[in-house]
């Protein structure tokens, strides 16, 4: 088993970012401010964000905001709050925050809260706990996190907590450790970690790690290298990462790899893309494994970039 | 990408990509401009549906279709025929997208809204479900979307609970069934819903159909969790009740002033120095709650104590939840020179107010007293300095305890009011643990699997903890310990986790009764200097505990050697309010964040972490669970100390200068720590002003 082959990955993801005319492209083109913000910040933890036009991608994450003061995810497409924490994610890795009209962004945000403390992700009402935690990371990378009634997002986000510990998309969802990981990291975000059984959440987390090494995200399924973020980075939050075998999981992400082309996939030998390629690395990064840079787990940024936020340079 | 193998492609299938991409291009290009003209015709629709057809995850699409359908509906001004044509229709789109892609979000939630405007036939939604389900048991949108048409419909949890028990009988491994089953069921058990009440009978036949799963295939995962969520229910109270204290209950506490003789007649588990005349008063609940303050617990002593106490939660991360709270009693400085007992009444709950997290209420108002006897002030040893604390071997000598001993931890278990509804349901509570004791043992003996001995394990703990009150030690701690070291090379990925359990249940049966724990006390001193007053010291030292438990049965411990073992973390340690010296050396602790709890420690002066993994480590597995700015929990006011620390960057050592601005440590053994260079050193000297010894040298005074 090789290592991680961080230049074949590098050129990957500048080559998908050039190539617009595929299938696949044209398919995920309302989603390409996510696509960035995976791409972007896989090259910052491989230390090569420098490769790429700073004043192009600023320029181009700018014209994707709409009048309300949100993003969508593409030039023309409407904003959703996705989009929203994608293009700040963006902003904040090149360290360019300071483009944008606070207030209008923090604004629309929180124009998403809901009576119930919930979040919608745009006008046409879809709730989803994905969205409380877009909305709680937006608004701390932002420093505004006091635009929103915190103690009813909290509120609403344990009421979607499951028996087995977990979360669900809304209350009485099935847990899942995409949802899980949003709503660990809106708790972790907001001091209330202390909601959380992490014994008992732990033990489910941890019972995601399947034979081969792989994270499942929920039980009796497939390991898919994406778990390798939210499972992970839940597990590390929660202080109980040490429950799962750190090198089976290494070296699962690794065998994901394609190491002619570049890229990772959910599972070995599957067709590669940038979703996996991100998570793989990121996933990599929280393992602690060699020449990546940190990564925190709740805001999904580099550590230096989380630490210029909130301490300065 | 999921589920698509990695190959690359031939010529032919490039140019049918290719040709695909076109015409995907073409729609959405041609799509985005109707958008943006606010263009709603026939055409335009249909551009847009055969868009979706193809790529249901467009939202921007679903976003137009909801503003046509609004267009179209002010048009048709309500004629019911044409609403419901242009609500099926669609209906008809979404069917279609999820034909492409039934994890669609956009799809299943434009499905919603329709339905929503309350003027569509629910008829058809059951039977959309059911061909949903039979394609993919798990696919958790359909799911949702059944409990939204569940709800539109009325239909009662009764008979959801039945649609999830023909689930589980047509396939057990539905871990999406088991899911629901428990939300119904909950609910239903919480409402004390008819048939549902009393919940005894309920979960006998739970525990039966639960087993079916896990025997018959004891890797499926499916049970598991239903079955653990079963015995939580059956061996767990709901309300909040006081598990133990310091002062203990019944127990005379000797209060000494800044200096003391030795004096064998006094038991060092009750002696106490008070430099400033206060006592801490510490109360350990079962689980976390909130609402402690002096309405809801008051305390009476004959002694004149100045103003109200003010109870403070023992919580990491600056919330007003936890599970320990302290207060501190104020004895007048006149008073030391006296030699009388004085006691002290504490009652708990007598008023409402304490509510655990989940909304329980502490409901069995309990009293517990403690007598002080405050001792005669000694001639002043002023110029006494503060002396080096060693943690080498010979400094120790095992404590020789007397007949009389009181212990130090009794359980306040005695002191719960028990009404008959509780003697009932903990006889039912013994049979189903007995039961399913014998159950899993049965299950073993056939075959050797993780999900047995790992159950079996927790039931044998179970059964300890419903006994303890009566018997004075766990019964089962030799043979639960021995599972997990079974588990732990059955199930080695999981090791540690199994590691972790085994410490907390090796820390419970080292304090279940006097006799064990006086293995681990010790007399600390040496022939030169004079004791560190008459204290034990607990040593759990080379006991490779990688975590800390059994904390309420230590609140009376004041030096604690936790050296040479394999801690990560010291969660729980912040309820130790006497604790003035610690070692955690020779551990694995890999940040300061992890000293979290140490910062609740007012008393602690002497700190030994040596040898630990502090600046070896990227990533901060703690970095959440101790209060920062990251967490908005607390802000860092760096402005006056940043001419304190000269040319530090302060940024570089946030965590450190958290954890230790407001300890007041007289002695800190950092070495053998990444992070303790020269340069870190001479910032800690600089905010720890309090400190005389670091690294075994004695510092300058300034």
């Amino acid at each position: 088993m090789g290592g991680l082959a961080a230049e074949k990955h590098i050129q990957y993801i500048l080559t998908v970012e050039k190539r617009k005319d595929d299938f696949v492209s044209v398919v995920m083109e309302h989603l390409r401010m996510s696509g960035a913000y995976w791409g972007l910040t896989t090259l910052d933890l491989l230390e090569k964000l420098d490769t790429v036009d700073v004043d192009e991608v600023v320029s181009w994450v700018m014209n994707c905001q709409h009048e309300s003061g949100g993003f969508g995810g593409n030039i023309g497409h409407d904003p959703h709050i996705l989009y929203t924490l994608s293009a700040v994610q963006v902003l904040a890795l090149f360290d360019k925050l300071n483009v944008l009209d606070i207030d209008k962004v923090t604004n629309y945000v929180a124009g998403l809260q809901n009576g119930d403390g919930s979040f919608s992700g745009d006008i046409w009402g879809e709730v989803d706990t994905r969205f409380s935690y877009i909305a709680i990371c937006c608004l701390s990378i932002l420093r505004c996190l006091n635009k929103i009634n915190v103690e009813k997002a909290v509120s609403y986000i344990i009421s979607c907590k499951n028996l087995d510990g977990g979360f669900g998309c809304t209350p009485g969802g099935e847990s899942h450790a995409g949802q899980i990981f949003c709503c660990v990291a809106a708790l972790s975000l907001t001091g209330s970690l202390h909601h959380i059984d992490k014994d008992l959440l732990g033990w489910w987390l941890c019972e995601r790690q399947v034979k081969s090494g792989g994270l499942n995200g929920r039980p009796e399924k497939l390991p898919d290298v994406c778990y390798s973020w939210w499972v992970l980075s839940s597990l590390i939050m929660i202080d109980r990462v040490h429950w799962i075998n750190k090198e089976k999981l290494v070296k699962y992400i690794l065998d994901c790899q394609d190491l002619e082309n570049g890229g990772i996939s959910d599972r070995p030998d599957d067709a590669v893309d940038v979703y996996h390629t991100y998570f793989g690395v990121a996933g990599l990064s929280l393992l602690e494994y060699p020449g990546l840079k940190a990564i925190d787990p709740a805001y999904a940024l580099p550590v230096n970039v989380v630490n210029r936020i909130f301490f300065g340079r | 990408m999921h589920g698509q193998p990695r190959k690359a492609p031939k010529p032919e299938d490039e140019a049918a990509s290719a040709a695909k991409a076109e015409k995907l291009r073409n729609l959405q290009s041609q799509f985005l401009c109707f958008h943006r003209n606010n263009i709603y015709s026939k055409e335009a629709l249909e551009v847009n549906a055969k868009l979706l057809e193809i790529n249901p995850e467009h939202y921007t699409a679903w976003n137009y279709r909801k503003l046509a359908v609004e267009h179209r509906l002010t048009q048709s001004e309500s004629d019911p025929d044409s609403v419901n044509s242009i609500l099926n229709e669609e209906l008809k789109v979404v069917e279609s997208a999820l034909r492409q892609n039934f994890k669609s979000y956009g799809a299943w939630h434009h499905r919603k809204w329709v339905l929503s405007k309350g003027q569509s036939s629910l008829d058809h939604e059951l039977r959309l479900l059911d061909r949903f389900q039979k394609a993919d048991s798990r696919n958790f949108h359909a799911w949702n979307y059944r409990r939204f048409v569940a709800s539109l419909l009325n239909i009662s949890e009764v008979d959801e609970l039945q649609y999830t028990t023909d689930m589980i009988n047509k396939n057990f491994s539905n871990y999406s069934a088991w899911h629901n089953r428990s939300v119904l069921l909950s609910n239903l058990l919480k409402r004390k819903a008819q048939v549902f009440f009393p919940k005894e009978k309920v979960l006998n036949e739970e525990y039966e159909l639960v087993h079916q799963a896990l025997f018959t295939d004891p890797d499926d995962q499916s049970g598991w969790f239903y079955h653990l969520w079963l015995l939580e229910q059956t061996v767990k109270a709901d309300a909040p009740l006081l598990v133990s204290s310091w002062p203990a209950h019944d127990s005379n506490l000797i209060l000494l002033g800044d200096s003391c003789l030795e004096d064998s007649a006094l038991s060092p588990f009750n002696t106490f120095h008070s430099e400033l005349g206060t006592i801490p008063l510490v109360v350990y609940f079962n689980k976390a709650v909130e609402g402690v303050n002096s309405s809801t617990i008051s305390v009476e002593s004959v002694l004149n104590m100045k103003g109200e106490l003010t109870w403070k939660p023992l919580s990491t991360n600056n919330s007003q939840t936890a599970q320990v709270w302290v207060t501190y009693l104020n004895y007048p400085d006149i008073k030391l020179h006296s030699s009388e007992f004085y006691p002290v009444e504490v009652s708990v709950g007598h008023s409402q107010g304490i509510i655990s997290s989940n909304g329980f209420h502490y409901s069995h108002p309990s009293r517990f007293a403690f007598k002080v006897f405050v001792r005669p002030f000694e001639k002043d040893l002023a110029g006494h300095g503060v002396e080096m604390v060693s943690w080498r071997e010979d400094n120790f000598l095992l404590y020789e305890s007397h007949s009389q001993e009181s212990n130090p931890i009794l359980s306040l278990d005695q002191l719960n009011i028990k009404d008959d509804h509780e003697e009932s349901s903990s006889k039912w509570r013994a049979e189903t643990i007995a039961n399913e004791i014998a159950l899993f043992r049965e299950l073993l003996s056939e075959i050797n699997c993780k999900i047995g001995k790992l159950t079996l394990a927790r039931l044998l703990i179970a059964h300890d903890m419903m006994m303890s009150p009566i018997a004075n030690k766990v019964v089962h701690s030799e043979e639960v310990i021995e599972l997990y070291s079974d588990l732990m090379m059955l199930d080695s990925p999981h090791s540690q986790y199994y590691k972790d359990e085994r410490s907390l249940v090796l820390l419970q049966q080292i304090t279940s009764n006097m006799e064990s724990l006086l293995r681990y006390c010790f007399r600390h001193g040496d022939r030169t200097s004079s004791f560190l007053g008459n204290s034990i010291c607990l040593r759990l030292n080379n006991l490779s505990l990688s975590r800390v438990g059994s904390v309420e049965k230590l609140l009376w411990v004041q030096m604690l050697d936790l050296s040479h073992n394999e801690l990560r973390s010291i969660e729980g340690l912040e309820a130790m309010q006497l604790l003035s010296c610690l070692n955690l050396s020779n551990n694995k602790l890999s940040s300061f964040t992890a000293l979290g709890p140490l910062r609740l420690l007012k008393s602690l002066k002497v700190l030994d972490i040596a040898c630990n993994e502090i600046g070896s480590h990227s990533i901060d597995t703690t970095r959440y669970l101790c209060s920062s700015p990251l967490s908005h929990t607390e802000e860092i006011g760096w402005s006056h100390d940043e001419m304190v620390t000269g040319d530090v960057n302060l940024a570089n050592y946030w965590e450190a200068f958290l954890i230790f601005k407001d300890l007041n440590l007289t002695q800190l053994d950092i070495v053998g720590n990444a992070i303790a260079d020269e340069k870190f050193k001479s910032f800690l000297v600089k905010i720890v002003p309090t400190l005389k010894w670091l690294d075994g040298q004695q510092l300058q005074l300034h």
